[in-house]
């Protein structure tokens, strides 16, 4: 029959096009995803994103708080759950009783604060959602010293374009470290957080001080801090993407989304 | 009465450059979105329902894998998926413990911070493409002429025609006709105006920055993990209306409908003069 071969002919057409096209899409997809200028090119919507924001929120806008009453039972633990340099496992039997934070790099005035000094400083508490860059969401109270006051107490050079934040625990050889720029650092929800949900910091949750950065992802939220540094250029550390989620699997440095 | 009346064939405009361009752009970044999207899904292949939600939290839905054998579970509900959800085989047969497989997903294998990048570059051409192409519409007619549907069409006697014409895979344009059945005007005004801009609205309610910048958006959508999940069941909506626009092409002539897509030229055979009332 004619008619019957003639179907037959269009359904195996159009089978082997679909198959055709969809290895196509995924072999083609795969091959763009290595191609150096493909990448780059995707990495300009990350730019555009930034910009995006910050042109349609003010440099203070507040990321939203919730009430006690939204806190999520249980708070997601993940990255790291201890510091695990020498010195912070030592600065950890100690209770912290030791520990001084670190502010350098382009500072008029570097400045080591220990715990106690950063308590008695001037505090916010927020409750604020934080969203892993998985997808998943926790809510949770944070107390802690605005980074803004460390950075005005430090007299922070006006050259300096970005601060990193240098932690205790490592991924394997690599040390953490997250880099935020000067609009976030000087938010008013960025804080050096010491106390969650009313509790003294746990160490699974980044004590004895852990960077909150409300309008960005979970990886930003950098733990165990040891030092914070001012600089002009990011390429400079570790592998020049401003952290460690950055330098190891491309992620975005800007992480607004 | 079967008699074979003249039929006479006519060549009509169908459809004008700006929606062909952006229905064929938009297949593409569609699929794009889609498969990078179904990645970004299996970083955590879990949905909630208010604000937050982890793996510390009840999930309405899971797309996971026991070790041994892939399951989709909605609610108390668990159906088997081994093969295709949840575990799968790789190309080249090693057993990957994914939600939804490599050949469903931009890039093939795991790779979350790429899957972003395509999924945030891609929906700026989406999100603007829609804005274009809703304006257009608006000036150049198409809305007014072609998608708003007219009182008489909303008749429960034509509503029920449109359903009984459908039934009988006899389309709108059998009869020269080249307007959109009530259906076909249904199904397309759902997706322009509120499927696509509810993928892209939950989609930015999912972004922390935007949150601060437009709260607003966690108030409709109720919190940003059910905005995660409204996000998920939108694509879903979206993949049903390609699967059945697809169906529906191959049902009423794919040759004449894929080359009014592209040349916008369709050709219809003008109606016979003695039949009655079909629409």
């Amino acid at each position: 029959m004619t008619v019957n071969r003639k179907l037959l002919r269009r359904r195996d057409l159009l089978r082997s096009a679909t198959l055709g096209s969809s290895a196509l899409i995924l072999g083609g997809c795969d091959a763009m995803n290595e191609n150096a200028t493909f990448r780059s090119a995707l990495r300009g919507a990350e730019k555009l994103n930034q910009l995006t924001h910050r042109t349609l929120a003010d440099r203070a806008t507040l990321a939203p708080e919730f009430a006690l009453s939204d806190i999520s039972p249980v708070f997601k633990t993940n990255g790291s759950l201890t510091g695990t340099s020498t010195e912070y496992l030592a600065h950890l039997q100690n209770n912290f009783a030791d520990w001084r934070l670190r502010i350098d790099g382009m500072v008029a005035n570097p400045i080591n604060i220990g715990l106690d000094a950063l308590r008695a400083m001037p505090a916010r508490t927020q409750i604020t959602r934080h969203d892993c860059v998985e997808g998943w969401s926790a809510i949770a109270q944070w107390q802690g010293t605005p980074l803004r006051l460390l950075l005005q107490q430090a007299q922070l050079s006006p050259r300096a374009k970005y601060i990193i934040f240098h932690c205790a625990d490592n991924y394997g050889a690599r040390p953490y470290y997250e880099s935020i720029d000067l609009i976030d650092a000087f938010h008013p929800q960025t804080i050096l957080a010491w106390a969650m949900n009313g509790e003294t910091l746990p160490v699974k949750y980044g004590a004895p001080v852990r960077l909150r950065v409300e309008r960005q992802l979970g990886y930003k939220h950098a733990k165990y801090v040891m030092r914070i540094e001012a600089t002009d250029d990011l390429s400079k550390f570790h592998g020049g993407k401003g952290g460690y989620w950055e330098d190891v699997g491309d992620y975005e440095w800007y992480a607004g989304i | 009465m079967e008699v074979a009346p003249k039929i006479k064939q006519e060549v009509a405009k169908r459809h004008c450059l700006a929606t062909r361009i952006w229905h064929w752009l938009n297949a593409f970044v569609a699929t794009m979105l889609l498969m990078s999207g179904l990645m970004i899904f299996n970083a955590h292949p879990q949905l909630y329902w208010g604000d937050f939600g982890s793996r510390e939290d009840y999930a309405w839905l899971q797309i996971d894998d026991t070790r041994t054998k892939g399951f989709v579970r909605i609610g108390n509900a668990s159906f088997e998926t081994t093969g295709v959800l949840g575990l799968s085989l790789d190309a080249k047969e090693n057993v990957r413990r994914v939600a939804f497989p490599g050949w469903a997903t931009i890039p093939t294998g795991y790779d979350l911070a790429a899957a972003r990048r395509w999924h945030f570059a891609f929906a700026w051409v989406f999100a603007l493409g829609l804005t274009a192409f809703m304006l257009i519409s608006l000036v150049n007619g198409h809305i007014r002429k072609d998608l708003h549907v007219r009182r008489g069409e909303w008749s429960p006697r034509a509503l029920w025609s449109d359903i009984k014409n459908h039934a009988r895979l006899r389309f709108g344009d059998k009869y020269g006709t080249s307007h959109y059945n009530i259906m076909q005007k249904f199904s397309y005004i759902g997706v322009i105006f509120i499927l696509f801009p509810l993928l892209i609205l939950t989609g930015i309610t999912m972004s922390p920055a935007m949150n601060a910048a437009w709260p607003w958006l966690l108030d409709i959508f109720g919190g940003r993990q059910s905005a995660r999940s409204l996000h998920f069941i939108a694509a879903a909506m979206m993949t049903l209306f390609v699967v059945v626009h697809l169906i529906m092409v191959l049902l009423s002539g794919p040759i004449n409908g894929i080359r009014s897509m592209i040349t916008g030229r369709h050709v219809t055979t003008s109606k016979p003069e003695a039949t009655g009332d079909l629409a």
